[in-house]
């Protein structure tokens, strides 16, 4: 087949290599269905072929990604487990980089591991208490309960923390993140300045004034302000805040001091944010979005992964006329550049413009493609001149490794030396 | 089954499924179709989704704004049938909750405290409760027969329906307390509110929908509409044997004989440059789509299995940009589908 591959040329494939290279801390991020897990474990799949001792973090049980990555009936736990990579064989022209990583196996370590909120959060209050008891009476709040368990919110510290931590751990020398899928995903990019802001708050300021025996207890005027809310949400909610923070006391300091080496983390030179998307309109609006929120946290989108892009069959419309292939008609006034005349124009594909159901065919798919290009150009336009890479509509789903090390090979295109 | 009776069913229809498989254009669709059966209508979208009003036969720039705004009017039959759409966020639904309960006073002082912001940092579920608690009381005024709510994406919808069990089981008394148990009640009561789950048939978003029914049904225990399954590949009549010669202009002339008719020689010789130059092109997206389709099958067919819910199925569209017309054609195909439901 002659067909030009959907991934671009050298330079952006060689770049992504580059930044996998010279990353300590990968997030991706980017709107649900477009791929984010799969992307992370491609990520960590590549780091680990090129020598790196790789943890892929993953938010969601992602049971598929487990299953690929032949990680038994346990599935993805909140122990990274070692991937064995032994049978994978990774594309023969990769002896051809520049890197001299082996043609066919893995030069590092593949590790995986899912996020368990609650249990990072409790590891951090059982790290962070004074004394036994007092992290027993924090984990028996129901206050404390709550906000570490099913309610949205605490994924985003727990992520930040968990980075923190394997970024701390000798095993890993490179920590590929997945984000949560919900558009508040980046969040946890001010998570920890959030959990001080709210320590900072002066309500919890007003609420908390140091008693007599260095306990704080809620002052008068604190109790004014509650009374409402005590009968809005029930007078148990604001006891259980209450002894929340009260337990909480002495604690704040080693949180704060936490945040600020997390926040730092995030800031680093050596981690970088990927952008992942789809073509379609909403997910490229999505991730125009991350985007933005990335700029608005004073972060930069280091690439951008665009997933299940359909191929384009036929030329660029835009493109100039290509060499005829050997045994090929020689380029006319036709040429290779021909658009299909109708079809690359905004209008819908009607059946009846094309009786011939082959060419319908070629026509609607072209549609899609073109309106798919179409689509991503806003969003590449924004993160301005990043290297930008594209994997192709695969026909099938990624099952095992091999699929994952085919998507790898699309992502890192091997290339000849001395690009 | 009659459309106006299954749409009348329940009231509210909530519209979930992971984030990239149409819900949004689902929820288009149902609400087209529900209108066109001459129902009134709500759309409800809780995401602030770009757009929706165009794709409901309103202008392209209308945006919904918290109190319900027409959309389109005389898509029944008759002049019956219209779509009103609103966009509940939890900033005015918190608003709207405390003037309505008596809070309007304090609201404004608890605002100013920030209180309210920490609270709802350390319990934010408390927004989810809002938000469904406006859509329960928008369900209980009966102003429309259905009500079709866009619902969050990915994880969040389970999240988003789950919050009213969750604030049970924290808050246990006061006015939220309360609002969190009707807005249980609402969501385990089949004749007011069903779920309605959409997938494209591919394996990660079949997998993971059938996860979600259970979770949904089990956790939740809300009733479950028959499943859609989005953006199927329509297999465009392509000729079976992908081993045969494709594109020989001879022979697409003979399959369609009006095809291709060239009004001179010269147009013929173009044509048929124009042929050999397209050949591998048409081959290639012909083998493309055979392969699509085939897999889409397969998993519809593996779903079928695994999870017991009727199905409507719904064709991809090619067309560069969603359009009202698009919506139409498939709310066309979502009415036969439910005629022909059991």
């Amino acid at each position: 087949m002659s067909r030009r591959s959907v991934v671009q040329p050298a330079g952006p494939s060689s770049a992504l290599a580059d930044l996998v290279n010279d990353s300590r801390i990968i997030l991706t991020c980017g709107p649900g269905g477009v791929g984010k897990t799969t992307t992370a474990a491609v990520i960590g799949l590549h780091a680990a072929r090129v020598g790196r001792r790789v943890v892929v973090v993953t938010i969601d049980p992602a049971r598929r990604l487990a299953d690929a990555l032949g990680l038994g009936s346990d599935g993805l736990t909140s122990d990274p487990q070692r991937v064995d990579l032994a049978g994978v064989e990774f594309a023969r022209a990769d002896s051809a980089m520049q890197d001299g990583s082996p043609a066919a196996a893995a030069a590092g370590e593949l590790w995986a591991m899912m996020l368990d909120a609650r249990a990072t959060f409790d590891a951090v209050i059982a790290r962070y208490a004074a004394t036994p008891d007092q992290a027993d009476e924090i984990l028996a709040n129901r206050f404390y309960r709550n906000i570490s368990g099913v309610l949205s919110g605490t994924q985003e510290y727990m992520a930040a923390e968990k980075l923190y931590e394997l970024h701390h751990d000798d095993r890993f020398d490179l920590v590929v993140i997945d984000t949560p899928p919900t558009r508040n995903a980046l969040d946890f990019l001010d998570a920890p300045a959030r959990l001080t802001r709210f320590l900072d708050h002066r309500v919890y300021r007003a609420l908390m004034t140091p008693g007599r025996l260095g306990m704080r207890v809620v002052n008068a005027a604190a109790q004014l302000v509650l009374k409402p809310i005590a009968r809005i949400v029930g007078a148990e909610v604001v006891t259980d805040v209450i002894g929340f923070f009260q337990a909480f006391d002495g604690m704040e300091a080693g949180f704060r001091e936490r945040s600020v080496a997390v926040m730092g983390l995030l800031r680093d030179a050596e981690t970088h944010y990927v952008l992942v998307a789809s073509p379609r309109r909403e997910a490229v609006a999505e991730a125009a979005y991350f985007a933005g929120k990335l700029v608005d946290g004073g972060l930069t989108t280091s690439a951008v992964i665009v997933n299940r892009l359909h191929p384009l069959f036929g030329a660029e419309p835009d493109e100039p006329a290509e060499p005829a292939e050997p045994g090929r008609a020689e380029p006319g006034p036709v040429g290779r550049a021909r658009p299909i005349e109708g079809v690359d124009a905004a209008g819908p594909v009607d059946a009846g413009d094309f009786l011939d159901p082959l060419e319908r065919n070629l026509a609607e798919l072209r549609q899609v493609a073109l309106r798919e290009r179409a689509a991503l150009a806003p969003l590449l336009a924004c993160v301005g001149g990043v290297p930008v890479a594209e994997v192709p509509l695969l026909a099938g789903d990624v099952a095992d490794l091999a699929g994952l090390a085919e998507i790898e090979r699309h992502l890192f295109a091997a290339r000849p030396a001395g690009r | 089954m009659d459309p106006v009776q299954y749409f009348s069913a329940s009231r509210l229809l909530v519209v979930a499924g992971k984030g990239g498989v149409g819900k949004t254009t689902v929820t288009a669709v149902v609400a087209r179709a529900a209108a066109r059966a001459g129902l009134h209508v709500l759309v409800v979208d809780v995401a602030g989704r770009a757009g929706l009003a165009g794709l409901l036969g309103g202008g392209d720039d209308e945006v919904f704004g918290y109190s319900s705004s027409l959309i389109a009017e005389g898509c029944g039959p008759s002049g019956t049938g219209r779509i009103t759409g609103c966009f509940v966020d939890p900033g005015s639904a918190l608003r709207d909750y405390l003037a309505t309960h008596g809070f309007g006073r304090i609201a404004g002082r608890l605002a100013a405290g920030g209180v309210l912001d920490v609270m709802s940092t350390a319990a934010p579920g408390i927004e989810d409760i809002l938000v469904i608690g406006k859509i329960k009381q928008l369900e209980r005024a009966g102003d429309v027969d259905l009500i079709v709510l866009d619902a969050p994406a990915a994880g969040h919808a389970i999240t988003f329906l789950q919050a009213a069990q969750g604030l049970i089981d924290s808050v246990r008394v006061g006015p939220i307390q309360a609002q969190a148990r009707d807005v249980a009640d609402l969501l385990a009561d089949p004749t007011r509110c069903q779920v309605m789950l959409v997938t494209l048939a591919e394996p990660t978003p079949v997998n993971e929908v059938i996860e979600t029914a259970f979770a949904l049904e089990d956790r939740v225990g809300v009733a479950l509409a028959p499943i859609v399954v989005n953006a199927l590949y329509p297999p465009g009549d392509l000729p079976d044997d992908r081993t045969a010669p494709v594109g020989d202009p001879s022979e697409s002339a003979a399959a369609s004989p009006a095809a291709l008719v060239p009004e001179s020689a010269e147009a013929a010789a173009a044509a048929s440059l124009a042929a050999l130059v397209l050949e591998s092109d048409e081959a290639a997206a012909a083998d493309f789509r055979r392969r699509r389709v085939e897999s889409q099958t397969a998993q519809v067919a593996a779903l079928a299995d695994r999870l017991p819910l009727p199905q409507i199925r719904l064709d991809f569209v090619f067309t560069a940009v969603l359009t009202a017309a698009d919506v139409d054609r498939l709310a066309t195909d979502l009415l036969e589908q439910i005629e022909a439901l059991a």
